[in-house]
């Protein structure tokens, strides 16, 4: 891993914690409206699996989705505007966090439905096989929507079709307040991949180089046209399924993984130690990116609303607004 | 005082009335009793629902009965049907009205059609609560208003209460309705207190409710928009214009006598629905107006709704996509002009 690689897959696990953790904070003063799900723990994932990609590959997400948007390089203050329900947002303030997206980015927006994805991305990796564009659809799910209907339709679809598409578990044990293993009748989610004859594995979610290696044979294989993978992430979410869930169904494996397990104390870690970055370095990204995330917090909050003549446009293609129909 | 309680507590005693008094009660969803199989859990301390609407049931029934599914609407709401059809009597929480995207072939194709196709010869006694409405900022995935949806499909029954003493009668009468019915639950409001006698009693299907009577124009509201309508009611009263307010309360079966007879003592019609306009239940108020009472009428109909558009998520947005007091207030101006001074 070269230095720059490794500087940008550190910044961006930077960017999506701080992010989040405002976010937190932010809501906990009440001026944030709607639902919002926090991926703070989970940024190993995205970003390893991102750091594969680049804007002509897509990706779907989930209703955790701001760590996806951050990874696949969603601008910070569009994403925070949109948050805020602004018009400066990602999606003029009209989806909010549920449903962040930036198409020109590959980001085929947040996911208010669960196991929403799996279709989304057989699509995309439709187009990308049939427009030949050796570009590939990564499609991250948690560990709840592998028991989804969507999960077997998608995932056989890709399958029979040899379609560039790479399925990833984010299996962070709880669907909601329900645990992975009440739910699902599996050991791990990587087994199925086995009844659709394509390779599955799991690996350690907290660890963005062991991600990033799991993903670079999932992104090779899908490029060279031979089909889809299945990768289990095995993680933790920091805070609840949603904010102001007081989270009584967590155990004491909360503790480790806030310190201990953490994934950018690893990282850090690990690229002091092999000599990639020293700790200087490190450390002035961080206070860097807690600079980026004020400004962008201030941008949002200094930002206009939507005006109300923009309810009715965007319905569709053809009418500047929603074509008159019983409005 | 007579007893009050949230919409959510009587949602909730009408559940818990219905488990006590009939053994095939089940309730089944996602988290409903929460946090299952973990071992250092107290049933007290788990969810009863993302909103705490199902909190305690499972400490006096068991998880034998408040049934944590995975996240699998297709799975446990089909489910729901054949386990009603063979002895059961289920309740399905659907979260959000609007993950019916992920079951709809189970309540559409499956539950509804049964009977029929069966020639009379099966029953479906389920209830499929639903939680639906938007003003609560949570975007177009999670704030559809659906019931038009389900009313057009033959063999479903369609309930939508407006208030906690509503809530409670037509729960415990659709439970123990030997048909299918959806039940909607506004998400807003949940936390609105009223009246609610202890005990268990039931308000019979197809029989509207006047929330306000008057003797000028009459107003059709469902859902919480009964309570939009009460406040433009209020300011209309100000000006001498006396609204009735019509609660359907169940739009499949629909009370028609005393729509039309309403209209009959008034001559105008205004409907308020916050579901998108096309197709709708407003439409289908209209249409009966003009079908069946179009002698009765001095005015055209109006409708108050939602315009053709999701629900956005920006406040500023949501909060003008939701019809107000005021726009009934200039509905109602619009089509009494100078007859009835305002």
């Amino acid at each position: 891993m070269s230095k720059k690689e490794a500087a940008w897959m550190f910044q961006k696990m930077l960017e999506i914690r701080h992010f989040e953790d405002r976010v937190h904070e932010i809501f906990g003063t009440g001026v944030l409206p709607g639902f919002v799900h926090l991926y703070a723990g989970e940024e190993a994932i995205a970003v390893g699996l991102c750091s594969h990609l680049d804007d002509n590959d897509y990706i779907t997400s989930t209703h955790r989705g701001h760590g996806h948007c951050i990874a696949k390089g969603c601008d910070l203050d569009g994403m925070m505007a949109e948050i805020y329900g602004r018009s400066t947002g990602l999606c003029k303030g009209k989806g909010g966090s549920m449903h962040i997206a930036d198409v020109e980015k590959g980001m085929l927006g947040a996911n208010g439905i669960v196991g929403g994805g799996f279709p989304l991305a057989v699509g995309a990796g439709l187009t990308h096989k049939l427009k030949k564009t050796g570009s590939v659809a990564v499609c991250f799910f948690g560990d709840g929507a592998n028991n989804h209907g969507t999960f077997h339709e998608g995932i056989n679809m890709a399958a029979i079709w040899d379609l560039p598409v790479i399925f990833v578990a984010e299996n962070n044990g709880f669907g909601e307040a329900t645990p992975f293993h009440y739910a699902s009748s599996c050991k791990s989610i990587a087994d199925r991949a086995i009844s659709y004859n394509i390779p599955g594995e799991t690996v350690d979610g907290k660890d963005v180089i062991a991600v990033r290696e799991a993903a670079k044979r999932a992104v090779e294989r899908a490029r060279n046209g031979e089909g889809p993978t299945l990768i289990e992430c095995v993680t933790y979410r920091n805070y609840g399924h949603f904010e102001g869930d007081a989270q009584t169904y967590k155990g004491e494996e909360k503790v480790k993984h806030l310190h201990d397990l953490d994934a950018i104390k690893k990282f850090y870690t690990y690229l002091t130690e092999q000599g990639i970055m020293t700790e200087e370095e490190l450390d002035q990204m961080d206070e860097d990116v807690r600079k980026d995330i004020d400004r962008a917090v201030e941008f949002a909050e200094k930002s206009p609303h939507p005006l109300p003549e923009q309810l009715l446009e965007d319905v569709y293609v053809s009418y500047k607004t929603n074509g008159g129909a019983g409005a | 005082m007579t007893r009050q309680l949230s919409f959510s507590q009587a949602v909730n005693e009408a559940m818990a009335i219905s488990m006590r008094e009939d053994q095939d009660v089940i309730l089944l969803g996602e988290d409903v009793a929460g946090g299952a199989a973990v071992d250092h859990l107290q049933d007290e301390e788990a969810w009863g629902g993302v909103m705490g609407v199902t909190k305690g049931l499972v400490q006096e029934f068991g998880r034998d009965r408040i049934i944590d599914t995975p996240i699998a609407e297709a799975g446990y709401v089909g489910a729901a049907v054949t386990a009603a059809a063979t002895g059961m009597r289920p309740i399905a929480e659907l979260m959000f009205n609007d993950f019916i995207g992920s079951c709809l072939d189970e309540v559409m194709n499956q539950g509804a059609k049964l009977r029929y196709m069966f020639g009379g010869k099966a029953k479906v006694p389920l209830t499929i609560r639903t939680m639906h409405g938007a003003g609560f900022r949570a975007a177009a995935q999670h704030s559809q208003s659906l019931y038009s949806f389900f009313t057009h499909i033959p063999g479903i029954k369609v309930v939508i209460p407006s208030t906690p003493y509503d809530a409670k009668g037509l729960l415990l009468e659709s439970i123990f309705d030997d048909d299918l019915v959806v039940f909607f639950e506004d998400k807003t409001l949940y936390t609105m207190k009223g009246e609610v006698p202890e005990g268990s009693y039931r308000i019979p299907f197809g029989k509207a409710d006047i929330k306000r009577s008057g003797e000028d124009v009459t107003i059709v509201a469902i859902g919480k928009m009964v309570h939009t309508a009460i406040k433009a009611a209020d300011e209309l009263a100000k000006h001498g214009i006396e609204a009735e307010i019509v609660d359907p309360r169940t739009l499949s079966p629909l009370d028609e006598d005393t729509i039309l007879s309403s209209v009959e003592k008034t001559g105008r019609l205004v409907v308020v629905d916050e579901a998108n306009p096309r197709c709708s239940a407003a439409t289908d108020i209209a249409a009966l107006a003009a079908d069946k009472g179009f002698d009765y009428l001095d005015a055209p109909v109006k409708m108050v709704t939602a315009p053709h558009t999701p629900v956005p998520f920006a406040p500023t947005l949501e909060d003008i996509y939701l019809p107000t007091p005021d726009k009934i207030v200039k509905a109602v101006q619009e089509m009494t002009g100078s007859e009835l001074a305002i």
